[in-house]
């Protein structure tokens, strides 16, 4: 391993942060990844935009809005490689759910027509992100490089993933890891 | 309505086995399966509802809902395509004022499109409350249309509309001789069942379906093993986009096919069988019906055939719209009045088929070819082909020729003698076996008709050099994602998402990461689906891909990615509805 440390960012977009914790209960492994790794952008740095030098990006969630689509991009222009995070990022998980059902239904249901909703208007201040007709994952919207599976991925997944990528091996999850029955 | 669900119960023995046949009859009457028909029909059958429900989810000729008096269905193969079938389409819409997929807001008409109708000599084509429509023009359009807006009963529509060709072209060895009225049953009875076998070994003749297992073997497993019962069935499923010989032989050669299953039967010891007619082929029913009628008249069916002392009757069961009950152990999941999921195999229908029982299963043009060999012997029908594809193979031959139809080619015939005898020019290529056979360019032409070449159902659709090979994979990609049961995930998802990727290349969103990825993609769903379908769903893509990789460079972009769906787009309904045209309610379709 070089001397220079791997610059990681992380993000959720349309994900609960679950994977994000997850992430968290490396616990002292953690501790053994500050080692080789700094953190860029990411809910755990607060700094607001990556550097343009990231090594990799760790994406969680998928795509539901107009910020999600601006976030990623500046992910995939600025980490060498990709990751897509969880069952949300890899095939827009829950928050996908609502792709059987209308956008304008589904905006009627929560801003017009919904049991005690008061005062009723569509948002529609300018510094509001606009929701995409439907949710996507990300590989639908930039080139991915990986797939961590898993709602969440365990622990064991990201320290799986990101040592072998250190050594700089080809990732490759065991089956005990990724099977979930 | 209860009490015709009863009487329609009771007609059938409450079996439910013969579910197919009661909703057919609950459909002709409502136009639909209503709920409560399903409750009915559970506490009658005693089936759990909710099996009911999953059948009529399954078949895509039952709805829940009314799609109706006149459900209008038009067909989809790529051969309908090729004759304007897009134009029509629109005019047909715009004519009987409704969209395609919706039933009209005065709830008399519906307009869909279907997976292919066999009528490839003879479309466009389409079908209306199942009963087939062909030669498809404007005017024949504006007739339709007149029909249906004053309510005209089908029976009193112009008969011409559903006039079906058989379109023989070039008959040989089987299509030569006459429809069998027992003389292959006596011969058989004569000759010695085990010395009849002996003959249909002798003649080589391997399965017409597409798979090619040796005829005479499957006999002799069905007929080894120790069963108090066996059943006999004939494949007239015919639902490989581009075939439509089989409705020919049924058509024209009836008493032929029942001869060759009552042969089986003698042989193997089955006093049941079915023929499994898929549901596009319905304006055949009552005529073969009759023929059935004629021959237990005859005593070519029914107990003590022939005064030999054994039995042997045949039930016809309806299709509902559903490709995967042409593989075999579908076919019979579905005549035993369920879903048409594949079963795991082994076991094989021979051990272990209909409900369970030791089961033959063949292609329509296999007994056919059977009864006739029963008849002649099997030297004369092992002295055409090739060594290891002996007698003759029944194509039917649609696309870009002068002659579409029936041809029936000794084995070994190449293709560039068939694209002759069509009338064939300034070709570009021919699908050979239909979507989950393969495509050959102009360079192949001298490649042979054989299970040792270039294997086939029958299905052989010629392209020139106008037509655009990337609409063909498109076609076919758009057919398995539609005809995939569902039942495994490779295929269910796989079929889609290839779907996805083909149309994102053919619309233009493609990079050269996404030949990769279509790449993988056709690699995990044919190693790793359940069946036949999925294992061939990915062809079209390969083998186009091997042939025509510059076709499909030709559509990338020079960027590394784009989506493949309008970004900004995708924004419209949000924009709308928040009534904002900012800059910030725009996405650009590539990050500049
Ligand atoms: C998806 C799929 C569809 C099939 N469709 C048909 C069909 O329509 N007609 C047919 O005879 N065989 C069809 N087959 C092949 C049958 O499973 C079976 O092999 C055949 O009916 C056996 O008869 P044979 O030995 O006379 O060919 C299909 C197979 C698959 C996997
Ligand atoms: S994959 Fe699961 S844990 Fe991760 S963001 Fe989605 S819902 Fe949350
Ligand atoms: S391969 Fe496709 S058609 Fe066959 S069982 Fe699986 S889902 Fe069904």
């Amino acid at each position: 391993m070089t001397s220079k440390k791997v610059k990681v960012a992380t993000v959720s977009l349309a994900g609960c942060f679950g994977c994000h914790m997850s992430f968290l209960d490396l616990d002292e492994r953690l501790v053994d990844l500050v080692e080789h790794v700094q953190f860029d952008r990411s809910p755990l740095t607060d700094i607001e935009h990556c550097s343009d030098d990231c090594d990799i990006g760790l994406i969680e969630g998928g795509v539901c809005n107009s910020e999600n689509v601006h976030v990623l991009r500046e992910f995939r222009k600025n980490c060498k490689i990709l990751v897509a995070v969880g069952a949300c990022a890899i095939n827009g998980g829950l928050p996908a759910m609502r792709n059987h059902i209308s956008l304008e239904d589904c905006l009627n249901e929560a801003y017009m027509d919904g049991i005690g909703i008061e005062n009723p208007q569509i948002p529609n201040d300018i510094e509001l992100p606009l929701l995409l007709d439907k949710v996507y994952p990300l590989h639908e919207v930039v080139k991915i490089d990986y797939f961590l599976p898993g709602c969440p991925p365990s622990a064991d997944v990201f320290w799986a993933f990101l040592t072998d990528l250190l050594a700089g091996r080809e990732p490759e999850l065991p089956y005990e890891l990724i099977h979930f029955d | 309505m209860h009490n015709y669900i009863l009487q329609i119960a009771q007609e059938n023995d409450f079996q439910s086995t013969r579910l197919l046949k009661i909703l057919h009859a609950i459909q002709k009457r409502y136009f639909y399966i209503p709920d409560n028909a399903i409750e009915v029909l559970a506490e009658q059958l005693q089936l759990p509802r909710t099996h009911i429900q999953n059948v009529v989810a399954f078949y895509s000729f039952f709805h829940t809902q009314s799609s109706g008096k006149y459900t209008i269905l038009i067909s989809d193969s790529i051969t309908d395509l090729m004759l304007g079938k897009s134009d029509l389409m629109s005019y047909f819409e715009q004519k009987l004022k409704v969209d395609i997929g919706s039933v009209r807001a005065d709830g008399l008409v519906s307009l869909n499109n279907t997976s292919c109708t066999g009528m490839c000599d003879q479309g466009p084509a389409g079908l209306v409350n199942g009963y087939a429509l062909t030669h498809l023009t404007k005017p024949r359009i504006d007739q339709i249309v007149n029909y249906v807006n004053r309510e005209t009963p089908l029976a009193q529509w112009d008969s011409d509309l559903f006039r079906v060709d058989d379109n023989i072209v070039k008959p040989d060895l089987l299509l030569n001789e006459k429809p069998l009225h027992g003389h292959a049953i006596t011969s058989t009875l004569t000759r010695g069942l085990s010395e009849t076998l002996a003959e249909i070994e002798l003649s080589g003749l391997r399965g017409r379906g597409g798979a090619g297992y040796t005829t005479a073997w499957k006999w002799k497993f069905c007929r080894e093993e120790n069963a108090t019962q066996r059943y006999i069935i004939c494949n007239a499923d015919e639902g490989e986009p581009g075939t439509f010989k089989d409705r020919v032989l049924l058509n024209s050669y009836a008493d032929s096919v029942f001869e060759g299953m009552t042969v089986a039967a003698a042989i193997v010891g089955a006093t049941q069988g079915f023929l499994y007619l898929r549901g596009e082929y319905v304006h055949l029913l009552d005529k073969l019906e009759a023929v059935l009628e004629a021959r237990r008249v005859s005593n070519l069916l029914g107990s003590n055939i022939l005064q030999n002392g054994f039995d042997f009757d045949i039930e016809i069961c309806l299709g509902a719209g559903a490709y995967i009950c042409g593989e075999e152990s579908a076919l019979i999941e579905s005549l035993e009045g369920k879903a048409g999921i594949p079963r795991n195999r082994p076991p094989y229908p021979v051990t272990q088929g209909y409900l369970g029982k030791p089961t033959v299963v063949n292609n329509v043009e296999t007994y056919v070819a059977a009864a006739n060999i029963a008849v002649h012997g099997g030297a004369w029908f092992a002295d055409k082909g090739t060594s290891k594809s002996k007698g003759t193979k029944i194509l039917s031959i649609s696309g870009d020729c002068k002659a579409r139809g029936i041809y029936e080619y000794a084995f070994g015939t190449t293709v560039k003698t068939i694209l002759a005898d069509c009338g064939a020019i300034d070709v570009l290529g021919v699908q050979v076996g239909g979507p989950s056979g393969v495509f050959i360019s102009n360079d192949e032409f001298e490649r042979k008709i054989a299970f040792e070449d270039l294997a086939t159902g029958g299905s052989f659709i010629i392209f020139n050099h106008t037509r655009s090979i990337l609409d063909v994979v498109h076609n076919f990609s758009h057919f398995f994602a539609h005809e995939s049961c569902g039942f495994c995930t490779p295929c269910r998802v796989g079929t889609s998402l290839l779907k996805k990727q083909v149309d994102k290349i053919v619309e233009g969103h493609g990079s050269a990461g996404d030949i990769v990825a279509l790449e993988e993609l056709c690699q995990v769903i044919k190693n790793y689906s359940h069946c036949g379908l999925g294992q061939t769903a990915a062809n079209p893509v390969l083998s186009s891909l091997e042939r025509y990789p510059e076709i499909y460079q030709a559509m990338l972009k020079k960027i590394s990615y784009e989506p493949g769906f309008d970004l900004d787009k995708s924004l419209e309904t949000a924009r709308r509805m928040a009534n904002r045209d900012d800059a910030a309610a725009h996405l650009a379709q590539v990050e500049n």
